[in-house]
């Protein structure tokens, strides 16, 4: 695979802090990127009350993070990220309220890719690595608990979590150059 | 011939069964972490490289911190062997789910177990038929855990091939992954099962993941190798390796039939297991 010539990618990760402005127009997806702040945690049923009630913080500038973690006696145990795939339709009005990063993993749907150009980026965590990112990671409080400690909306702050620009805000996205090439080598490899 | 009823006997299973889920949830096996390490060295790909790198450091620090190596816990799938003195008996089933339970509050373990329909949870990881519990016999009393996450587990296939079609085993293990892509977190494990019926070949798929991967048949490093030319890479960003090993599993099958089913695991291939000391 030409994985080398697929992307700008930066040796060096770039560091960023929420909120985050008009510099995260500049990465390139391949990126190699340090994140810290505050991110708020939201899967499918933080979104949708969100749609419902309205977002209880501040978007603009705003990192949403796919994540259920678990949290015992207020201090984060584990917290790796969740397919995002399953917010492909639910995060639009985020993104129209000034939303600038996605964190999570496997990344979005060409609807998503539309989204984020001009205005934002998907940051790839990952997967599975609930240890390491509990260790950069410090629990600041949380919105809708009654949904329960995967669907809840936590404030959790980011200490340099190291992330990999999948989706750029110039529509480009790692995961479908990559989907596409795979589906090339199938179709070379077993024919009909 | 011991009584399953004995209490001391019940407290043992419990006790085993715990022991062994907070082995697999923080230690992930060396055979495992052996086959990452070798890829993160084989790999010329910055990006992919990071994300075995973070791995690694993922997999250290889950040992260090006695944390789980993945918020997705699992479900809980457990072996069991049992010697002949061992009575098989209700109480063994309650035994063991006594002691995912404890694992639960031990470990701890994400409540992931609902009714299916309803989605009720039951906040203590057992519900109906779960924990899944498999029983054989053997010379000596151990418990095997494998608890099981949503993610790889949802990528999953069975295939009721015809005889004829023994060479789409192999499109059909590949093209699993190709609709996989990232989702289940790769690099994977395939367990493969082929022949036995339409429930047992599943069965054999998720056995197979029970075997070490540090060696591998020449059919499964070809189906290994054709996964890997796939290029999904590690978390599906492109590179070198998709699939750290395939392991097949086989069974007598009907001699219309041609059964064929893959079990995707994600790259935190968790297994322990633990003896039963009575």
């Amino acid at each position: 695979m030409p994985a080398c010539d697929r992307r700008g990618g930066t040796l060096k990760p770039v560091s960023l802090e929420t909120p985050l402005g008009e510099e995260v127009l500049d990465l390139v997806a391949g990126d190699m990127v340090e994140l810290s702040g505050i991110v708020y945690t939201a899967r499918d049923e933080a979104h949708m009350r969100m749609m419902d009630e309205g977002i209880p913080f501040d978007p603009e500038g705003a990192a949403i993070f796919h994540c259920g973690p678990v949290v015992v006696d207020e201090r984060i145990v584990a917290a790796g990220p969740t397919t995002s795939a399953r917010m492909n339709d639910l995060s639009g009005f985020l993104l129209d309220a000034g939303v600038r990063a996605l964190v999570g993993k496997g990344g979005m749907g060409a609807g998503v890719v539309g989204q984020l150009k001009g205005r934002g980026v998907y940051l790839a965590l990952t997967g599975g690595c609930a240890a390491l990112a509990a260790s950069r990671m410090t629990l600041r409080g949380v919105y809708f608990e009654d949904l329960g400690m995967a669907e809840a909306t936590w404030i959790i702050g980011f200490d340099r979590v190291p992330l990999v620009v999948g989706i750029d805000s110039h529509g480009r996205d790692l995961y479908a150059e990559v989907d596409t090439h795979a589906k090339e080598q199938f179709k070379r490899r077993f024919t009909l | 011939m011991v009584k399953s009823a004995d209490p001391s006997l019940m407290k043992a299973v419990s006790r085993s069964t715990c022991r062994a889920f907070l082995e697999a949830e923080i230690r992930l096996p060396g055979d495992i972490r052996r086959a990452i390490s070798a890829a993160r060295d084989a790999e010329t790909d910055t990006i992919a490289r990071g994300e075995l790198q973070n791995i690694l450091a993922n997999i250290d620090r889950a040992e260090e911190m006695k944390l789980p190596i993945c918020q997705d816990t699992g479900v809980p799938v457990v072996y069991i062997t049992l010697p002949p003195e061992i009575p098989l008996d209700q109480g063994l089933y309650d035994a063991v789910a006594e002691g995912v339970r404890q694992a639960t509050a031990a470990v701890p373990m994400r409540p992931n177990v609902v009714t299916p329909l309803g989605r009720e949870n039951s906040r203590d990881n057992t519900g109906a038929g779960m924990p899944a519990v498999h029983v054989r016999p053997g010379p000596r009393f151990t418990i095997t855990v494998l608890p099981k996450g949503a993610g790889a587990e949802n990528m999953s296939r069975i295939a009721m091939l015809l005889p004829s079609q023994k060479d789409r085993i192999a499109r059909f293990v590949v093209e699993t992954m190709l609709i996989a892509g990232g989702k289940p977190c790769p690099p994977v494990v395939l367990g493969v099962g082929i022949g036995s019926t339409f429930d047992g070949v599943a069965a054999l798929a998720k056995e197979a993941l029970l075997e070490p991967v540090d060696t591998m048949s020449g059919f499964e490093r070809e189906l290994c190798d054709a996964v890997n030319e796939l290029g999904i890479g590690p978390m599906g960003l492109g590179g070198k390796t998709t699939c750290l090993a395939v392991k097949v599993k086989t069974a007598g099958c009907h001699t219309a039939s041609l059964p064929v089913a893959v079990n995707v695991q994600c790259w935190a291939c968790r297994r322990a297991t633990v003896e039963v000391v009575l």
